[in-house]
């Protein structure tokens, strides 16, 4: 029976897309593109060159509803520069994805410098730089760590934060699916 | 910034031409390339920045070079080769303004799936991103309008580049690809330089054929319905399928529409054709997509014109879709079989299955309504002209090989209603874009491929204003074309929904001058009226034979006469002002909620 291919399957999901481009210019903007001329989300993307310089690697996370994947993924395919599409619910376990933050947090007595430090021990985090207002705290994890750590965080007073955004692979041999 | 010439060397000394694999100016590739992919012909126009290409291009034998009056003019020309020879379409234009009036063009081309190779000149490199002269960023503003674009950064580079360029252009889905090469790369020499056998393209896939199982289950599916229908669309022109589709269609005893860009996929003058489906379909094409138990698409992308309301679209339909672009399977439409290939390969398997299927209860209803409900219009006055009236003439005198080029509007759409159309690649229309100004030069690049051939663009009296000026490159070229302007002084299809959905508020579409607002009485009526440009004259000014037909009496000689004139000929015939086209589905409405019109 003839149903619209833009209704039903709205249930909200996110997916991160491992994308293998050509290494050449113009390809993020072709990518962007693509998700611009639809009003497609990209929630994050990063990018860089893989172990074969000629080949990048993007790592894109993407909200939206079903019919919204299936689109990306196969606009994604359909761009002359792609070598490569994967990809996954954010929910699935057959991937690791980790994300790096900095965080400058504020920290003007040697109270809440030991606090911050404790923290970040449990987090295993690192404090990269101290100055006699501020600190930079370094955190690699998953979502939910990068999350817990951002909460405890908070009642110091954040100053600044930046996020890599999320890179993702897929676990065992080979991420073909 | 001062205002020096953006390039200062001295013109380069003509080089010696020789068939030695070394030492070759960029420039020199370009024609080159262009000779090896097998171009007869290319259309432009020069400047600055590409200059060197066509210092290149008029030593070529191989190449004929149709000089046009605007760029815009030189993409249609371009469409209007490709879609008439199935061959890439190729452009030469200049950098800036040269590469930006190809927009348009391009944009029609990738909606419409038409093969073109357009080669832009750009700025030097050192000067790309200064804001240089005729600068702008061509690959910024084509890519979201091409299939895809190169800019070349380096003369090692551009064999393959344009290798590649042929091959993305003309394989898979068709679509336009712009190369932008910067005037120090088409001065540069390549050493040692050989035009590639193969492109390099290792993330550029093309499924030819569908997996057989696929086949056979929409075979199966097909033979257990009891109410199949084909809609087949322009992917079965592109791919060259109508022979395959005839097979099967009338081995399967399948009835079939076809979309405004598939007209000629599958001949009208055969019982099982249903004409044109969608908004000004046929009444009975749309019947038989709502009662369809099974539709097969074919080579058509369920567009919104197609379908109208998607939720009530074939409602009591399975439906596989038969495409070669993997993106277009369950974008608009659920597809419940997808088959991924090349039309004329899936057919060609689905003729190796097909046999007979039940359905001549189905044929035989469908027959019914074709002889409740078809096409139709009424005579008024002796003398009136109606636009559907014209139409039937132009079909009538025109040989079965003519090829028709239409612009965008009311006349478009009664061309696709009442012209009828038996073979593929006689039919030039801008379907998805809706571009006018298309038609004229269409029909240009038409005749060029097709010397000894009738080509008639059918345009309506706005649109043809806006690509005229290639009168000029028609009368140059001794291109016969013939031009038939269906005149209602209106911008018709916008007036029709003025006149349909905004309560007669014809607001900007009157193209004669206008009369006071408060006196509707007068609108629709050529009293009085004296249509500027008088298009007749203005064709002699270019050169041309023009003749102004306002009665009926007079449209058959006139008709006559510039068919068999070997020159460009324009009539301008005065039709039946106020018509409009129907049947209508209403834009958003389901295809049940047709206007029928004037009994």
């Amino acid at each position: 029976m003839a149903t619209n291919a833009n209704n039903g399957n709205q249930e909200f999901i996110r997916h991160i897309f491992f994308v293998l481009v050509e290494n050449r210019s113009g390809v993020l903007a072709r990518v962007a593109g693509l998700f611009s001329a639809r009003g497609y989300n990209i929630e994050s993307l990063s990018v860089a060159e893989t172990e074969n310089p000629q080949v990048s690697r993007m790592t894109i996370v993407v909200p939206g509803d079903r019919n919204i994947m299936s689109q990306v993924r196969k606009q994604l395919s359909k761009l002359v520069d792609t070598l490569e599409v994967h990809d996954f619910s954010v929910e699935d376990r057959d991937i690791v994805d980790r994300e790096m933050i900095l965080v400058k947090v504020s920290a003007d007595d040697g109270t809440k410098r030991t606090q911050i430090l404790q923290i970040a021990n449990v987090y295993r985090a690192k404090i990269v730089n101290l100055s006699e207002q501020s600190m930079i705290v370094e955190a690699t994890g998953n979502q939910g760590k990068i999350h817990a750590l951002l909460q405890c965080l908070e009642p110091y007073g954040i100053l600044e934060v930046a996020r890599s955004g999320r890179v993702a692979m897929a676990r065992g041999i080979s991420e073909k699916t | 910034m001062t205002g020096k010439p953006q390039d200062k060397t001295e013109p380069a000394a003509p080089p010696a031409i020789s068939n030695e694999p070394r030492a070759t100016l960029g420039a020199q590739i370009v024609i080159d390339a262009l000779e090896q992919e097998g171009t007869e012909v290319a259309f432009g126009f020069p400047g600055g920045a590409i200059i060197d290409v066509f210092d290149m291009l008029n030593r070529s034998e191989k190449i004929r070079f149709v000089l046009v009056r605007h760029e815009q003019g030189a993409m249609h020309m371009a469409e209007g080769y490709a879609r008439s020879t199935g061959k890439v379409g190729v452009v030469l234009v200049t950098s800036g303004p040269g590469a930006t009036n190809t927009v348009t063009g391009l944009a029609d081309a990738y909606m419409d799936s038409i093969p073109l190779v357009v080669i832009s000149g750009q700025v030097a490199t050192p000067l790309i991103g200064n804001d240089a002269f005729q600068e702008a960023d061509v690959v910024g503003i084509t890519r979201p309008v091409t299939k895809h674009n190169y800019l070349v950064k380096n003369v090692r580079e551009l064999p393959q580049i344009l290798r590649n360029a042929f091959h993305i252009a003309r394989t898979g889905r068709p679509g336009p690809v712009v190369v932008d090469i910067p005037k120090d790369i088409q001065k540069a020499t390549l050493e040692h330089g050989v035009y590639p056998d193969e492109p390099l393209l290792p993330g550029y896939h093309v499924r030819t054929s569908a997996p057989i199982e696929k086949v056979k289950q929409a075979w199966d599916l097909i033979k257990r319905s009891k109410r199949p229908l084909i809609y087949a669309g322009g992917g079965v022109i592109n791919a060259d399928a109508a022979d395959e589709l005839f097979q099967f269609a009338t081995r399967a005893n399948i009835p079939v529409t076809t979309t405004l860009m598939g007209l000629g996929a599958f001949p009208e003058t055969h019982p099982l054709s249903l004409l044109m489906l969608g908004m000004h379909g046929t009444v009975y094409a749309n019947k038989a997509v709502q009662t369809c138990d099974v539709l097969i698409a074919i080579g058509s992308r369920f567009d919104d014109r197609v379908t109208g309301k998607i939720s009530e679209f074939a409602p009591n339909a399975k439906i596989i879709h038969a495409d070669i672009d993997p993106s277009s399977i369950s974008k608009n439409v659920e597809v419940d079989v997808d088959l991924v290939g090349d039309a004329k390969n899936i057919l060609r398997d689905l003729n190796k299955l097909a046999d007979r299927c039940d359905t001549d209860e189905w044929v035989e209803l469908i027959t019914q309504w074709k002889n409740q409900y078809p096409l139709r219009y009424n005579h008024c006055g002796d003398e009136e002209i109606k636009p559907q009236y014209l139409i039937e003439q132009v079909c009538r005198l025109a040989p079965d090989d003519a090829i028709i080029a239409s612009e965008v509007g009311q006349h478009q759409m009664w061309t696709a209603q009442y012209y009828t159309f038996t073979r593929p690649r006689c039919w030039l229309t801008s379907g998805g874009l809706g571009t006018m100004g298309y038609g004229f030069p269409a029909a240009i690049g038409a005749q060029v491929a097709h010397p000894g051939r009738l080509v008639i663009d059918i345009a309506g009296d706005g649109s043809i204003q806006m690509n005229i000026q290639e009168m000029a490159t028609a009368v140059y070229n001794n291109l016969p074309v013939k031009v038939v302007i269906v005149n209602n002084g209106w911008l018709g299809m916008v007036r029709q929904w003025q006149d349909l959905f905004y309560q007669k508020n014809y607001s900007a579409t009157e193209l004669v001058r206008p009369r006071p607002a408060k006196d509707p009485s007068s609108y629709g009526s050529w009293e009085g009226q004296d249509y500027r440009p008088n298009f007749a004259e203005l064709a002699r000014a270019y050169g041309a034979w023009g003749k102004r037909v306002t009665k009926r009496s007079e449209l058959e000689p006139a008709l006559k006469e510039a068919f068999s004139n070997d020159q460009l000929c324009l009539i301008d015939v005065w039709v039946t002002r106020e018509e409009n086209v129907y049947p209508m589905v209403p834009a958003g409405a389901s295809l049940n909620q047709m206007l029928e019109g004037m009994a």
